[in-house]
């Protein structure tokens, strides 16, 4: 399974505290809301790329473990992320959402977070299209669907639901707070 | 700037330090999981955990913590971590530093020997204290041969120790099949041609060859014959066995411990094994002469070290004082050793395997499984 990030860290072969110190650097030249990979063989990565994104801010994705590598996936925090003021005016709560999920109403659901946030912990069905990239799939999309934009926490989906809205799509919807709170069905690679 | 150069001590000065209930305190840089489920300990050590992670930029946050008067020893899971910790202590002016050389893995494989006594012809018992795991394994030396009982997976010590005290190795016991420990009683056995020893009743799924270990089977040691009596003392695993040496000593195996009992879960048998575990430590052992010296398998925490760091008690004071042999209803019995139990050791399922042959991890593996403390007692926390 290949994930694709912004940025991929080397540590292969190195002990700690290597690993931590290369990805520290590495994230300090990224962006926020852009995502770094770790390579690692050293097995006490795992714990401590958690402890640290924990104490750090930044958001730990997951892990993947393919031979004896193991990947490590972390979206750099973005202070402004939580605080945002939405100005997309029609939305839908978590609860909502899963509502219509239960009635198997089969919604459109596009999630527009980072390819590795999307591929360890996502609704399933949902479409992936970072926002990054929503402008060049929008033929994808059709205008006269019910649309739900997710995110982690509703920000960056309240751009994208802005983005469509002035593109012509009138049954957008942004789900709120999104990810970071979805106690429904999840799925992962 | 301080010129004082870095030092690392090893798990042996370690072991010495703590034996010897000296002052020292230890920053551990590990994870506070890691720290949580497993640390350094000594009745004259303080400890203080702090993520080598929350240190890369600078150890300003702790810096005020840190004794200048004290020994400091800075610790985490491999080395790494604690050296470049240790070295922006000193950058700070803190002159009493060292970090553990090999970490936490080097502080679990270390084994410490200590005499506990004398044999009726002039041979001795010898207790191997691996402390940072709370392993006990057990050498009988007599007339140029020896005995290895429980013996820990790091074989080389044992080999080393025998020359050392110009004995054979002739055979290597394991009281049960242990579940928190990868034995090294095979390897020896085979690294020195001893015969190796093993209660049937605990290989039903063994794959190799082994001499049963049950009563009336004869071992002895040297030319005047000290005789290993094994006494069955089912309740930790269905073939538990004890050992009496010399008529002196009870080698109790992970049946009866100096501050608690075995627990009879790690093979997945609790409910079956409990009238076993009862009636060997409240009938059998009863029976034995109470001035036995208990030898067991494991110790739970530091306090059970005596004043030389071994670890032992007279089986009447046992009696007397062990919360596990003062449980008078069978109900009360039950419960303790069936609920509320400490986790199970680290990889508990996967080292009962191996030490059925049934799985070979290469040495790193290996090391990484027998990770964190025993858990054998059902006091452990």
């Amino acid at each position: 399974m290949s994930i694709r990030v912004d940025k991929t860290v080397d540590a292969k072969g190195l002990a700690c505290p290597m690993p931590i110190v290369r990805t520290k650097k590495a994230l300090d030249e990224l962006e926020a809301g852009q995502v770094l990979e770790l390579q690692a063989t050293d097995k006490g990565s795992l714990a401590d790329i958690q402890s640290w994104a924990k104490t750090t801010g930044h958001q730990y994705l997951g892990s993947t473990h393919e031979e004896d590598v193991l990947h490590h996936f972390i979206r750099k925090s973005n202070p402004n992320e939580v605080k945002e003021a939405k100005a997309y005016p029609h939305t839908i709560s978590n609860d909502e959402l899963l509502q219509k999920l239960a009635n198997d109403t089969a919604p459109v659901i596009v999630d527009v977070r980072e390819p590795a946030e999307y591929a360890f912990n996502r609704i399933p069905g949902a479409i992936s299209i970072p926002f990054g990239e929503l402008e060049q799939h929008i033929g994808q999309l059709n205008p006269e669907q019910e649309i739900y934009m997710v995110c982690r926490t509703g920000n960056r989906s309240d751009m994208a639901a802005q983005l469509l809205s002035s593109r012509g799509f009138n049954k957008v919807m942004n789900v709120i707070p999104g990810m970071s709170e979805w106690n429904g069905p999840t799925e992962k690679n | 700037m301080n010129q004082t150069e870095l030092k690392g001590m090893t798990a042996g000065e370690l072991a010495v330090k703590v034996f010897h209930h000296e002052p020292l305190f230890i920053l551990d840089v590990r994870n506070e999981s890691d720290f949580m489920n497993w640390k350094i300990e000594g009745k004259q050590i303080q400890i203080l955990n702090k993520p080598y992670f929350e240190l890369l930029e600078s150890v300003d946050e702790i810096i005020d913590q840190i004794p200048d008067e004290t020994e400091v020893l800075v610790v985490c899971a491999k080395e790494g971590s604690s050296q470049f910790v240790a070295e922006q202590l000193v950058e700070q002016g803190k002159s009493k530093v060292s970090y553990l050389l090999g970490g936490m893995k080097a502080w679990s494989e270390h084994l410490e020997p200590v005499k506990i006594g004398d044999l009726s012809d002039g041979g001795s018992i010898y207790q191997f204290v691996r402390i940072g795991k709370g392993c006990l394994s057990y050498m009988i030396i007599s007339e140029g041969e020896a005995v290895v009982v429980d013996t820990l997976r790091m074989t080389g010590e044992f080999e080393r120790f025998a020359a050392e005290h110009q004995a054979v190795i002739k055979h290597t016991l394991d009281t049960h099949l242990h579940a928190d420990h990868i034995s090294g009683g095979r390897k020896l056995a085979e690294d020195a041609g001893a015969m190796y020893w093993l209660p049937p009743k605990d290989a039903d799924e063994v794959v190799f060859d082994f001499n049963p270990l049950v009563d009336g089977a004869d071992i002895t040691v040297g030319r005047t014959r000290i005789t290993i009596q094994p006494l069955y003392s089912p309740g930790h695993t269905i073939g538990s066995t004890s050992l009496i040496v010399d008529g002196k000593y009870l080698l109790s195996g992970d049946i009866l411990f100096v501050a608690s009992i075995g627990r009879p879960d790690l093979a997945g048998k609790a409910e079956d094994w409990v009238g076993d575990l009862r009636e060997t430590l409240y009938e059998r052992y009863k029976q034995l002469p109470d001035d036995l010296t208990v030898l067991p398998a494991h110790f739970g925490s530091i306090a059970e070290l005596g004043q030389d760091g071994s670890v032992s008690a007279k089986l009447a004071d046992l009696f007397r004082n062990n919360p596990g042999l003062n449980m008078t209803s069978e109900t009360e019995f039950r419960s303790a050793v069936t609920e509320k139990l400490p986790p199970q050791p680290n990889a508990y399922q996967e080292i009962r395997q191996t030490n059925m042959g049934k799985i070979t991890p290469d040495d790193e593996e290996q090391r990484e499984m027998e990770i964190g403390p025993n858990r054998c007692a059902v006091h452990d926390k």
